[in-house]
């Protein structure tokens, strides 16, 4: 196709901007989509430090119950006694870690940071729709982190109800001794969803209408399209978080009684309502991961996306299912049972568009010719975490397995699948594969490596014996595992997670010297280091105000068109106005 | 080393009727995504090992296939599908048909406790020969047991590993939920949802006595009768 087709009106007049901004306007308060992006990156890199220690502290605990932390003695009471965790402050930390990581850490990053850098840079934008409400968007969110954050100073600690605060425990203050620390935690994410409230509409309304000339919806790349579909689920899904949140508020604040039975209230509304919203977000979690897969899977195997458009109806279909399985949360929770057999079914064919990806990942993978770098090894790692997370899901959709293993170690381990081994490997993928145009210089590769392997390795020693505990019972936010006689057996388990954990966790330090060290010594990468088709890759690296010079690329192919038999070369940029006559059909 | 591949390694002591059942369908299930986890990550494996990179061969330029698109499409669709159809049955026995008995206890959940009310030889319950227990929950062996689940403050779930069964507590509403125990015994009965800083240790006891021994207990609680 020779003709450039697709919209081209819409596009804003060519003017690149010259007049120089000063230090705040350049660095802090920003409309430039790519300083937006690396923003909301150090947010969530710096959020996954606390997070993570969270998580390592919680494992301490497992492991050995009521020991001393090493080096955490100066926390003052009633927090922590000399070192030793106490339930109040272990049930603080399981509902802060999983807050932390999934609002602050892989949504900002996955989401925020390169929903930003990449939607104008890859379908060919000089910037967002809406550059101020973007720059708005960013601080708003780092508004809700702070709020965050300040929830672990206020007196009875922060939430303590899991992250997902199901009432009645959460809507008095009685029941936790927690106060102003759940009231922060629900003030902070009503505050960070008007922050993705913004994205989102910025997200849809750039790639509906600021498409470079050519750039038509099925030569848009997967991770666009994953993006795309993501805006649309959080532009559904959080008002409804925000209202059951506002009436969580309401409840504790105000004296309502929305969740409470004593006045009427229904505890069963909250979980409806979070849930509603959860499970979309858990595939806003999941979603672009597979759209970063898909494109350094293509790239690094020097072959054409396997049934691109499959992908892409796939990515639509586990959306829109997205919004039909929320009750499989709530298999025991005292919703009709009835309703439960029209979940699991609804649950079991979500199977299919996942298992649909999975097969067109392997399909990309025979006959290329795979370079295995840093970000293609995160794929792989990505993929094959990703079916192990989505197969034991399959365990409880199954209504009556799920009675034995609903909120056990069993759960615990398939969501740490889907979005550690799923969101984080794709996460580190999309870091390693990008950094080069974020940065303008490479990573290193032999530490990507090591890296890699590492936290390969550890990540399993940690997950897989989850899956165990579960079977063996294992309640998950418990305490104490040592107080149950059925659980004694299980105990060494605990200890091998817990120190596989710790393991995880120094794996990570090999990344963040990378990082640092590239990003101010590693190698110039040139605007195409890994000889990509798609359009990022046509601009300088980093790209400046702009993206691109007096004129934005015009677009005459296809996303992957790798190893085109008429061309020379084994890439065939986006932007190549060359004529493949085997092309036409495509 | 294949002992430990076997998920009855792991599983808690099997004492109820339906939780064989309930086993059954987890061998079914993990079965197949064993085999399903094998065949792609072989797949993988091989892909990656036969396609890798090297000097002067070139990618194959194929955009998929239209017929093994939709083999796989139909295939793991019907696999699903058959999971469902076969966990719906068990799954209308345990939750929502619950079979008549006499033996009925009612569990409240509150922090961080399980009242178990008795109904007495009468077999009402808000009648003088009620006996409330805490945390102590005695059945005969071999007989459909009715529990009348509710929580006097938030949210609870009713655990019993051994016979498989769990069951939410919620406060302002009464859940029916039953059993049958097949082996005399002890076995713990954990608060399987957060309930607050006493969730873990919240913890009550199943006492499954033999035919003879129940009704020995029943006479050591209601003497008079």
């Amino acid at each position: 196709m020779a003709e450039p087709t697709g919209i081209q009106t819409a596009h804003p007049v060519e003017h690149v901007h010259h007049e120089e901004l000063g230090f705040w306007r350049t660095y802090v308060f920003s409309t430039d989509h790519k300083t937006i992006a690396k923003q909301f990156l150090f947010l969530g890199l710096f959020m996954m430090v606390i997070g993570g220690l969270l998580a390592l502290m919680l494992r301490w605990q497992l492991a050995w119950p009521e020991t001393a932390v090493p080096g955490f003695g100066w926390v003052p009471e009633p927090y922590m006694f000399e070192g030793i965790i106490p339930p109040e402050t272990y049930n603080m930390l399981f509902t802060m870690h999983a807050t932390i990581m999934i609002f602050f850490v892989i949504m900002p990053i996955l989401v925020g940071c390169f929903g930003n850098f990449l939607i104008p840079l890859m379908i060919g934008a000089r910037d967002m729709a809406f550059p101020t409400l973007n720059m708005l968007s960013f601080w708003v969110g780092a508004v809700a982190g702070v709020v965050m954050l300040t929830g672990f100073f206020v007196p009875g600690g922060h939430a303590a109800t899991g992250w997902t605060a199901y009432a009645p425990l959460s809507a008095k203050a009685i029941y936790t001794g927690v106060d102003w620390g759940q009231n922060l935690w629900c003030i902070s994410l009503i505050i960070l969803a008007i922050s993705s409230m913004m994205g989102s509409i910025n997200y849809i309304t750039t790639i509906i209408n600021m498409r470079a000339p050519g750039m038509t919806w099925f030569r848009l790349p997967l991770v666009i399209w994953s993006l795309f579909i993501v805006a649309i689920l959080l532009l559904l899904a959080l008002p409804v978080l925000t209202s059951g949140l506002a009436m969580l508020l309401f409840d504790r604040m105000a004296g309502t009684h929305f969740f409470l039975p004593e006045g009427g209230g229904e505890p069963l509304l909250w979980q409806h309502l979070f849930w509603f919203f959860g499970h979309p977000e858990v595939y806003v979690l999941i979603l672009p991961a597979m759209g970063v897969a898909s494109d350094v899977l293509s790239t690094f195997s020097r072959k054409p996306i396997f049934g691109y458009r499959s992908m892409v109806y796939a990515l639509i279909g586990i959306a829109f299912l997205s919004w039909l399985v929320w009750g499989h949360h709530m298999f025991q929770s005292g919703m009709n049972p009835a309703l439960g057999t029209s979940f699991m079914i609804s649950t079991m064919i979500i199977a299919v568009p996942s298992a649909i990806k999975t097969f067109n990942w392997l399909g990309t993978l025979y006959g290329g010719s795979i370079r295995f770098t840093t970000p293609m090894l995160n794929t792989l790692a990505f993929i094959s975490m990703f079916v192990i997370g989505g197969l034991s899901g399959i365990f409880m959709a199954s209504t009556p397995v799920d009675m034995f293993i609903h909120d056990t170690y069993f759960i615990v381990a398939h969501i740490h699948y889907v979005v550690f081994g799923g969101s984080i490997f794709g996460l580190f993928a999309a870091i390693y594969y990008w950094f080069p145009k974020m940065f303008g210089r490479m990573m290193n590769e032999p530490l990507g490596k090591i890296h890699f392997w590492l936290t390969f390795v550890a990540f399993n020693c940690v997950f897989i014996p989850m899956h165990i505990l579960g079977v063996g019972g294992m309640m998950r936010r418990i305490y104490n595992p040592t107080q149950y006689e059925f659980l004694a057996s299980l105990q060494p388990i605990n200890v091998f997670i817990t120190i596989s954990a710790i393991v995880l966790g120094l794996a990570q330090i090999p990344f963040v010297i990378n990082f640092f060290w590239s990003l101010f010594a590693g190698k110039e990468a040139g605007r195409n280091p890994w000889q990509a088709n798609t359009l990022e890759w046509s601009a300088p690296s980093p790209p400046p105000h702009g993206n691109w010079g007096e004129k934005i690329p015009v677009v005459y192919h296809g996303p992957y068109e790798y190893s085109v038999p008429e061309v020379a070369e084994d890439y065939l940029p986006q932007d190549s106005p060359l004529v493949v006559p085997a092309l036409a059909k495509h | 080393m294949l002992e430990y591949l076997k998920l009855e390694t792991w599983l808690p002591e099997n004492v109820s009727t339906y939780g064989a059942e309930i086993d059954f369908l987890f061998y079914v299930i993990y079965y197949i995504t064993g085999v399903a986890f094998i065949l792609v990550a072989a797949a993988m494996v091989a892909f990656l090992i036969i396609f890798r990179h090297r000097e002067g061969r070139r990618a194959r330029y194929v955009h998929g296939n239209t017929v093994l698109e939709i083999v796989w499409t139909v295939g793991t669709a019907l696999i699903v599908i058959v999971l469902g159809i076969m966990s719906e049955p068990l799954w209308a026995r345990i939750k929502q048909q619950v079979p008549p008995s006499d033996i009925q206890v009612r569990v409240t959940g509150k922090q961080f406790n399980w009242e178990i009310l008795y109904p007495g030889p009468d077999g009402k319950f808000e009648t003088a020969d009620d006996v409330q227990m805490d945390n102590e929950l005695h059945v005969p062996v071999n007989r459909v047991v009715q529990v009348f689940l509710t929580s006097k403050d938030v949210i609870h779930s009713f655990f019993l590993p051994n016979l498989r069964l769990k069951q939410d507590a919620l406060p302002g509403r009464t859940i029916q939920a039953w059993f049958e125990a097949t082996k005399p015994g002890v076995y713990e009965i954990p608060c399987a949802e957060l309930c607050g800083f006493g969730h873990s240790g919240m913890l009550g006891y199943l006492t499954v006595h033999s035919a003879k021994d129940y009704e020995k207990w029943v006479k050591e609680q209601w003497p008079q009768s």
